[in-house]
């Protein structure tokens, strides 16, 4: 059964997409229930995922030796069905199951083709589940780009005003950096493939990490394939400058697929340069200047992020740019190549995908009353939504990096381990900390706080499906904000085993 | 009562504020009284429990109780930062002191916040506060102080702007949320200095680190790794305690509920930065300390001329707040542990006793806190009258009262300070401060209680307030009369150096490579010397002399301010005091200006950091949006126009002109040059002379 798992963990919600689309298209709850049971049950099966994985048992692959699979697919290119988990992997799976899990009631607010929306959906998490899971190149690549297809629909169809400038924008700069992927993808694949001994690893990601192809190449040409790799995950990231594609693409989508994009898609950056990036071409990564570079440019993130914030006049964009600069924490946790700081990256982007999604949640509430973003218009909602304000001073706080809740547990971390790499550039990345707090209180000053206004006067308070997918967030942001451990412990062997390649 | 108990005791004060908040914060709109009554006794036992705490460490003699450590943060496979609860006299000094006050403020505000619209949560916010400073003041380390110090900044920010319909309440919980962070982000810099260097928060570590001298590598400018990490961490104490230039929250922070104020924005809270201040002194190294010292003293006679003038009377206790906690810190700069935590204690029960006292006249004149509109409530309120000027007779330090206590064991402590070592700046501020104290105490007791009513309407309502804001009173105004008596702080919490305490918290079962190096090379120094230089202070004649001059000068200068104050506001049968405060406002305009206006302090800041952050906050959005963005689309747009010029290009050239083309040529050629086939050999023959001649003249024209 373990090793199905991975394998159903995927291709469940493929199963649940037939079935949507095999019910008849009125019939709305029946697609709904579908659409949750199927989430529900992959988000227990990940749950299990979390519960047989052992962290402590990992294979010499550095992958849990139980659920790994691999099964040849084409043979003639050497590709495989490939999929494996570590530490790392598993954390980020379990997270998105979650939270397709809760995203599948914030879709209850689309009205329009529901059938089509779950369809996509579902399409959708294949395609996320697969990238985190597969360690075959090109098998992951298939998902990259099967990820990117239901997206565009989703975002263009079901989006707002200007849908299809959004998503023609989102599609076409990440298919940008998905042909950089590709491109290194095939450099690898002709170098392998060259020696009939080795060809049958030419897509093995573990083996590639092993045994270093081009350890002997130039420095230019392993240059060269690094900051493309580097360049494709980064605009999924997203890294400045690479970043505008994501407030469009946010304030277009529907909530819950703001939800998924903040909550999971920006993690599949972070994830490909931990996994990829980094492993694939250790001797880059840890030059100097690069470092030096990719530290300053994840500092860059988290300030200009955050200015970028502040200067906000749509909530929707204001919470899209505090990603960029949340992210921004993850590159520099990374980049300093130090034990806290990667371990922190991978906290933050758990912790980022629990805030960052509830607070498009949050944003969507109002959205679905007010139907419009703009916050100078809001104020007094406090009042008006008492039980929602109190779930919004969570999501809010845990966004924050208040103590006692998820942000704070990467934000920590990661500045614990960027101050060993370089002092000066730490203490100037915490100005981050201040302006974070700036643009969060002024915005819920701005938004909730105030006299009550009239034209707001009729709006309730957050419904049943709104509780069910804020709540479950609101109590994981302070759970692992409590007891990170739950959390760090499943991922930490895998990180030392990450740190030993640069190990010089 | 053994050890085990005491932490049993401890984890019940910390987890029943914990476990109620947790309850009501879901459920205040079905408990009764939206659970008012519930959070009262829920502090009640909290107290009970303090106070056994309190008692047993007394009665055995020993200062540490408890410290147990526990895994918490594991920052990688070797790294973890622990988690830990420490219980000694000073923990348990401070238990009684939050659990009292926060007990009496919740009794109060059963009165003082009867109908407000969110009875329910304001409770909550009082439950999140008392948690996290019960939190703040049990742990062992500086992670957890610091996790708890910021909640406790969160509850601040909760409780200053529970009336948020109001901008001037959401604007002064922001300011004072952001304020304090300013502060805490020097201390976050100080905290990644000590984990660099010493790889543990533990108090325990970082005092041994300090003995072993892991933090003497040089850092910047020239200072050490423990000055600069000193500094970092002070500066988040200067945050929380309102120290100057960080001060400028805790006035606005006036805009919360009054017993708000007396809870955390007077007695507790605040007291944070000192408290913190003391437990780190062993950690301090002689630069930061001098530091510590000029920070307390300016901000001691800085608040204190602000409040001379203010006509708010919570603005007026505010800067009396600030200018207080200016000494205690100036006392902890100089040396003085007893003196600095004996003053929080002591100024915890008079000032809260203040503010509630301020809150009953407030409640009593519907909401007005202009002093202007006051006058002769003693007669309306004999009670609230009598306790109020009992806790300003503390303030000013009047004998035997509580205040009179420590403050004068923190002017000893100044002036012997300087009588050592110089700094006579210290000494100045501290005396003048104490006049300053005593004036403008008296000044505001006259304004409200005494003379004749000057708001006739207001003071015909005013009435005694109900009992459950009335016995907070009585009790903190009694304690302010006996919170002091004989020195007992001095017993109670002796001053310990870092060794002593290392190997207390090494004997209570902590280890650590660096604790066990530090405790080793302690015990050979004491086997070197045998009399070591313990108490080198106490018998110092300097210092005997010190304490004896402070004891006078400092009742001279209560009895000479509270005098100035009396002729200055004192009304006699004509309705004009002796003294005309308004001609000596107009006398030294510029100064009383100044002062009315806090310095400018809100509106220099305001320019230099709201505003620039603003404006660069639009900038980038703007910058981020024109150039980026502009980037990006025009690459699209660019794209867009390669499409179309290859399209073009594809079905003008490719298409038109060499597939099409070429068949069309083929085709015209084909066409019009049948007209030539006429058939006629005369025609044929004339066209191929034609065509030599100019084959001929253009070889002739290249030729040449």
């Amino acid at each position: 059964m373990d090793k199905m798992l991975l394998t159903l963990i995927t291709f469940l919600p493929l199963a649940g997409m037939v079935a949507v689309l095999l019910a008849p298209g009125k019939a709305h709850n029946l697609i709904r229930g579908i659409a949750v049971v199927t989430s529900g049950v992959v988000f227990a099966l990940t749950c299990w995922l979390w519960w047989v994985f052992d962290p402590t048992a990992l294979a010499s692959h550095g992958y849990d030796a139980r659920t790994w699979i691999e099964i040849p697919w084409i043979n003639s290119f050497h590709v495989y069905y490939r999929f494996g988990v570590d530490g790392l992997s598993t954390l980020l799976i379990v997270m998105t199951g979650f939270l397709s899990f809760l995203a599948t009631f914030v879709g209850f607010s689309v009205k329009k083709q529901v059938k089509g929306f779950y369809a996509l959906y579902m399409l959708l998490m294949t395609g996320m589940f697969g990238v985190f899971m597969a360690l075959d190149f090109f098998l992951f690549y298939v998902f990259w780009e099967l990820m990117l297809l239901p997206m565009y629909f989703l975002i263009g169809i079901w989006g707002g005003p200007r849908k299809e400038y959004a998503a023609i924008k989102f599609f076409i700069y990440t298919l940008l950096g998905s042909v950089l992927i590709l491109l290194v993808m095939i450099a690898y694949y002709f170098q392998v493939a060259a020696d009939p001994k080795t060809a049958d690893f030419a897509f093995n990601i573990p083996w590639l990490v092993a045994n270093q192809p081009f350890h002997g190449a130039s420095p230019a040409f392993k240059h060269l394939l690094f900051w493309g790799l580097f360049i494709g995950f980064a605009i999924k990231v997203p890294i400045f400058p690479f970043h505008t594609w994501l407030p469009d693409a946010h304030v277009e989508a529907p909530t819950a697929i703001s939800v998924i994009l903040a909550g999971v898609l920006l993690k599949m950056g972070g994830y490909g340069i931990l996994r990829f990036n980094y492993p694939l071409l250790p001797e880059v990564g840890s030059t100097d200047w690069v470092m030096w570079f990719l530290a300053v440019l994840g500092v860059v993130n988290i300030i200009y992020g955050a200015f970028c914030a502040l200067g906000q006049t749509d909530f929707k964009r204001l919470v899209a740019y505090s990603s960029v600069s949340h992210m921004g924490y993850v590159l520099l946790g990374v980049a300093v190549l130090k034990e806290e700081g990667v371990n922190g990256a991978i906290f933050q982007m758990f912790a980022h995908g629990l805030s960052s999604a509830m607070m498009f949640m949050l944003v969507g509430v109002l959205y679905d009353r007010a139907h419009h973003r703009e916050i100078a218009r809001f104020g007094g909602i406090a009042t008006q939504m008492p039980v929602y304000f109190g779930l919004a001073v969570v999501g809010f706080f845990a966004s924050l990096g208040l103590p006692a809740m998820v942000g704070f547990i990467g934000e920590i971390s990661v500045f614990l381990g960027a101050f060993k790499y370089s002092m000066p550039l730490t203490a100037f990345a915490t100005l981050g900390m201040l302006l974070t707090a700036g643009y969060i209180l002024w915005t819920m000053q701005r938004v909730y706080m105030g006299n009550p206004k009239p034209q707001y006067a009729e709006f309730p308070d957050a419904n049943k499906w709104e509780l069910i997918s804020l709540v479950p967030l609101a109590a994981t942001c302070i759970l692992f904000g409590v007891l990170p451990a739950l959390a760090m412990n499943i991922y930490l062997p895998s990180t030392q085993l990450f740190l030993k390649m640069f190990a010089q | 009562m053994n050890d085990q108990l005491v932490l049993n005791l401890a984890c019940v004060i910390f987890l029943l504020p914990l476990a109620c908040f947790a309850l009501m914060a879901v459920f205040h709109e079905r408990i009764p009284r939206h659970g008012d009554w519930l959070a009262t006794t829920a502090l009640g036992v909290t107290l009970a429990c303090a106070i056994a705490i309190f008692v047993h460490a007394a009665m055995t003699g020993r200062n540490l109780l408890v410290n147990v450590t526990f895994d918490w943060l594991p920052l990688g496979m070797t790294n973890m930062l622990k988690g830990g609860i420490l219980v000694d006299r000073l923990t348990a000094v401070m238990l009684v002191v939050v659990t009292l006050v926060s007990f009496l403020v919740h009794l109060f505000s059963v009165g003082y916040m009867a109908g407000d619209v969110r009875y329910g949560r304001y409770y909550c916010g009082l439950l999140l506060f008392t948690t996290s400073m019960l939190g703040l003041v049990l742990a062992n380390n500086l992670i957890y102080l610091y996790i708890f110090w910021e909640l406790v900044g969160l509850s601040s920010y909760l409780l200053i702007g529970h009336w948020f319909e109001k901008k001037s309440a959401s604007d002064a919980a922001i300011k004072a949320f952001i304020t304090t962070r300013l502060g805490d982000v020097g201390m976050f810099i100080g905290l990644m200095i000590c984990y660099w260097k010493v790889g543990s928060l533990q108090y325990a570590d970082l005092f041994a680190a300090v003995q072993n001298g892991v933090l003497s590598g040089q850092g910047f400018a020239g200072y050490d790794w423990q000055t600069l990490a000193g500094l970092g961490i002070f500066f988040g104490a200067m945050g929380k305690s309102a120290q100057f230039p960080l001060h400028v929250w805790l006035p606005d922070a006036m805009e919360g509920p009054t017993p708000v104020s007396a809870l955390i924005h007077a007695a507790t809270m605040v007291a944070a930065g000192v408290y913190l201040t003391g437990r780190l002194l062993p950690f301090f190294s002689p630069p930061t300390l001098i530091f510590i010292a000029y920070i307390g003293g300016i901000t001691a006679i800085f608040a204190a001329t602000i409040a001379l003038v203010q006509d708010d009377i919570k603005k007026v206790l505010a800067y009396s707040t600030v200018s207080q906690l200016g000494y205690m810190i100036m006392a902890l700069g100089v040396g003085g542990y007893v003196s600095g935590l004996f003053h929080l204690t002591t100024h915890a029960m008079f000032k809260a006793c203040l503010f509630l006292g301020s809150g009953a006249v407030i409640h009593a004149m519907h909401h007005e806190q202009s002093m202007s509109q006051y006058g002769g409530l003693r007669h309306k309120m004999p009670w609230t009258a009598t306790f109020y000027i009992m806790a300003t007779l503390a303030l000013c330090g009047v004998p035997p009262f509580a205040g009179f206590w420590s403050k004068d064991l923190i002017l000893g402590d100044t002036l012997a300070f300087t009588m050592q070592h110089g700094h006579w700046f210290l000494v100045v501020a501290g005396f003048g401060t104490a006049f300053l104290t005593a004036f403008y105490m008296t000044r505001q007791v006259f304004l409200t209680f005494f003379g004749a009513p000057r708001n006739e309407h207001k003071f015909e309502h005013a009435h005694e307030v109900a009992w459950q804001m009335l016995l907070p009173l009585v009790i903190l105004g009694t304690l302010s009369l006996v919170g002091g008596l004989g020195g007992w702080f001095e017993k109670y919490n002796p001053k310990l150096d870092g060794i002593t305490q290392i190997k207390a918290i090494a004997e209570a079962g902590y280890q650590s490579p660096l604790v066990a190096t530090a405790v080793a090379a302690a015990h050979q120094v004491a086997a070197a010397a045998h009399e070591g230089a313990e108490g080198a202070g106490e018998h110092n004649p300097v210092v005997a002399q010190a304490h004896h001059t402070a004891m006078v000068l400092s009742i001279v200068l209560a009895f000479a301010g509270i005098g100035l104050g009396v002729l200055m506001y004192r009304e006699r049968k004509n309705g004009k005091a002796l003294l005309n405060p308004d001609a000596l406002a107009r006398a030294f305009r510029p100064v009383y200006v100044l002062l009315w206006n806090k310095y400018f302090f809100d509106e220099i800041y305001n320019a230099v950091f709201v505003e620039t952050t603003h404006i660069a906050a639009r900038v980038c959005a703007v910058f981020d949006r024109l150039v980026i963005d502009s980037v990006v689309n025009f690459a699209g747009l660019m794209g867009k126009v390669g499409a179309f010029v290859v399209d073009m290009l594809d079905r003008l050239v490719v298409d038109g002109l060499m597939v099409n083309g070429s068949a069309r040529a083929a085709g015209f050629m084909g066409n019009e040059l049948s007209y030539a086939q006429t058939g006629r050999v005369r025609q044929y023959l004339l066209l191929m002379v034609l065509g030599i001649l100019a084959l001929s003249g253009v070889v002739l024209v290249l030729i040449k």
